[in-house]
């Protein structure tokens, strides 16, 4: 499985360090981020004491299934497909989708609010509708096809929604954002009536500490008309 | 969470048979099946729901809706609520149905929950959720700290004193008053049990909710044809507009005809230990005077056993207003 294109910088870095002798406490510039860089030290400590952990806590990549055979007593095979792309996974069957994204996957658009299906922040698409990812286990969804936010739109081709989003300032900290855009995208092949009031009732299974609902609302009524 | 063995179903006999192996269908089950999830990893993740194998349903092919020769409704157990809730059969034959679904839970949970899901949601009882508390229904003999806790949101009919834990379903009320049934498939066969008899009172017992037994699949619910002329509606109270449990909620099929009352069905959601069918509310209507003495009539005498705990008196007037006003709603002429 290819390394993360943030974990080449994180050696390339830090082995220029070594070889100059850089001091280790001072910041790492450039374009290593704090998640690769964590990441790093978190499988290398791991690597170091213990067999790998499987499931919600870790962040090692996944391990690429060989054989049938599970290398880890209890983990079983599953093939999920992720925005068109197949993924081969051997998981600790406790892994819920959620967490099967943003720690097996290197997919962390998808963000953990509750995880208890309470706030929406974790919607993803499952067949084109809209569900919560934190309440269902990442091995149930073997013949599935799943969108995350990654798979909506990318820089310089947004999707609609998104570019929406941005016009209308629909965010403020950013972190229900993925799942708002997620739940709006897939409300535009709901059943919605055509007022605020409507797209207010479609979207309360989406929740703001910010209160940025106005703006949501407004981005998600533009993405209709244009629809 | 407990580490669990994980399988798939392929057929509701392999279902069947693993889910015999457990020794109980109630809480505490050593095996569990999963469907939409949306109740039992929420539980799972509290350690409230402990299974040691858990079996993926959603590949049986138990998900169609459909019409029955004598004009009622099939509901297969693994139909979506939201596929259910816009079923145009059901918004047509059984509109207090969609109306209860629609006023639960969010869009993205009505994705994913089933029908068989729904009927065996569990309380919210904050105590029952926190292992940190001791319950009854969660660990048989370790009393009731909501008797005596915190209790706003419990139930005020049907309780004991041993558990006021309600039943938060609004799916659950609406197949009460339309007399669902529900189709059960075990190691021993086929069984029909009508909702009515579903649903066990807490009594000393509060650890056993339903009547299914080790290895039962729900595999469908069946709807009656509508009476002619019937109309149903559902109403439900909350703190919040969206997004809540019910406080207190109503459910009523009604046909009126020259200004008296020819069928009526009630089932009361938000105060009961179970979703509430209300017979002495029926026989106060039933063939009485569409006007709102009868209505209130009716509220009194589904409420006269009400037995409210120390938080939750306000449920009993608030239910009464809420059956009125749920039987007013559904007499208005369209």
């Amino acid at each position: 499985m290819a390394k993360h294109e943030s974990d080449a910088e994180v050696d390339r870095v830090t082995n220029e360090q070594s070889a100059v002798g850089i001091d280790e406490t001072k910041p790492l510039f450039g374009r290593v981020s704090r998640r690769s860089f964590l990441s790093h030290l978190g499988a290398a400590g791991i690597a170091a004491t213990a067999p790998p952990l499987l499931g919600a806590t870790s962040s090692p990549p996944a391990l690429a299934m060989q054989d049938t055979a599970s290398s880890v007593e209890g983990t079983v095979p599953v093939k999920l497909r992720i925005n068109g792309e197949d993924h081969q996974l051997q998981l600790d069957p406790r892994t819920t989708l959620l967490d099967c994204l943003r720690e097996n996957l290197n997919l962390p658009g998808t963000k953990k609010g509750c995880d208890h299906g309470q706030c929406g922040a974790c919607t993803v698409h499952v067949n084109g509708r809209r569900v919560n990812s934190c309440l269902s286990f990442a091995v149930m969804h073997p013949n599935d096809e799943i969108t995350t936010i990654e798979g909506i739109g990318q820089p310089g081709h947004l999707h609609p929604m998104q570019a929406a989003f941005v016009e209308h300032d629909g965010y403020q900290c950013g972190y229900c954002t993925s799942g708002q855009i997620m739940s709006a995208v897939a409300l535009l092949k709901e059943p919605v009536g055509p007022t605020d009031d409507d797209v207010k009732q479609a979207m309360y299974g989406n929740i703001c500490r910010c209160g940025a609902y106005p703006n949501i609302v407004a981005a998600v009524q533009h993405a209709r008309r244009q629809a | 969470m407990d580490a669990f063995r994980f399988n798939r179903a392929t057929t509701v006999d392999q279902a069947i048979q693993s889910g015999a192996h457990s020794t109980t269908a109630q809480q505490g089950a050593e095996v569990r099946f999963v469907a939409g999830g949306t109740t039992l990893i929420d539980l799972m993740k509290l350690t409230v729901e402990r299974p040691k194998e858990i079996v993926d349903i959603n590949g049986l092919a138990l998900d169609r809706i459909e019409s029955t020769p004598s004009d009622g409704l099939v509901i297969g157990a693994l139909a979506r609520n939201a596929d259910v809730a816009h079923h145009p059969t059901v918004q047509r034959d059984y509109a207090v149905l969609s109306q209860a679904l629609l006023s639960g839970a969010s869009p993205q949970l009505r994705n994913m929950a089933t029908t068989g899901g729904n009927l065996l949601q569990r309380t919210r009882c904050v105590y029952f959720r926190d292992t940190a508390h001791a319950c009854n229904k969660r660990e048989p003999g370790t009393g009731c700290s909501a008797i005596d806790g915190h209790n706003r949101m419990l139930a005020i009919l049907g309780t004991s004193k041993d558990c006021i834990a309600t039943n938060p379903s609004d799916q659950n009320v609406a197949l009460t008053a339309l007399e669902a049934t529900i189709q059960i498939q075990g190691p021993k066969g086929r069984r029909s049990v009508p909702i009515n008899t579903f649903y066990l009172l807490p009594g000393s017992t509060p650890q056993r909710e339903t009547v299914l037994e080790p290895g039962d699949i729900i595999t469908s619910v069946t709807l009656p044809a509508p009476a002619p002329g019937t109309r149903s509606l559902y109403l439900k109270l909350r703190d919040r507009a969206a997004y809540e449990f019910a406080l207190a909620s109503a459910a009523i099929v009604i046909k009126v005809d020259g200004g008296k009352i020819h069928h009526a069905r009630v089932a009361l959601g938000g105060v009961g230990t179970r979703p509430w069918r209300s017979l002495e509310a029926e026989a106060e209507l039933q063939g009485h005077a569409v006007d709102a003495a009868t209505f209130r009539k009716a509220a009194e005498a589904a409420l006269k056993n009400a037995h409210p705990a120390s938080e939750n008196g306000f449920k009993v007037e608030l239910s009464k207003r809420c059956l009125v006003r749920a039987l007013t709603m559904s007499v208005k002429p369209v």
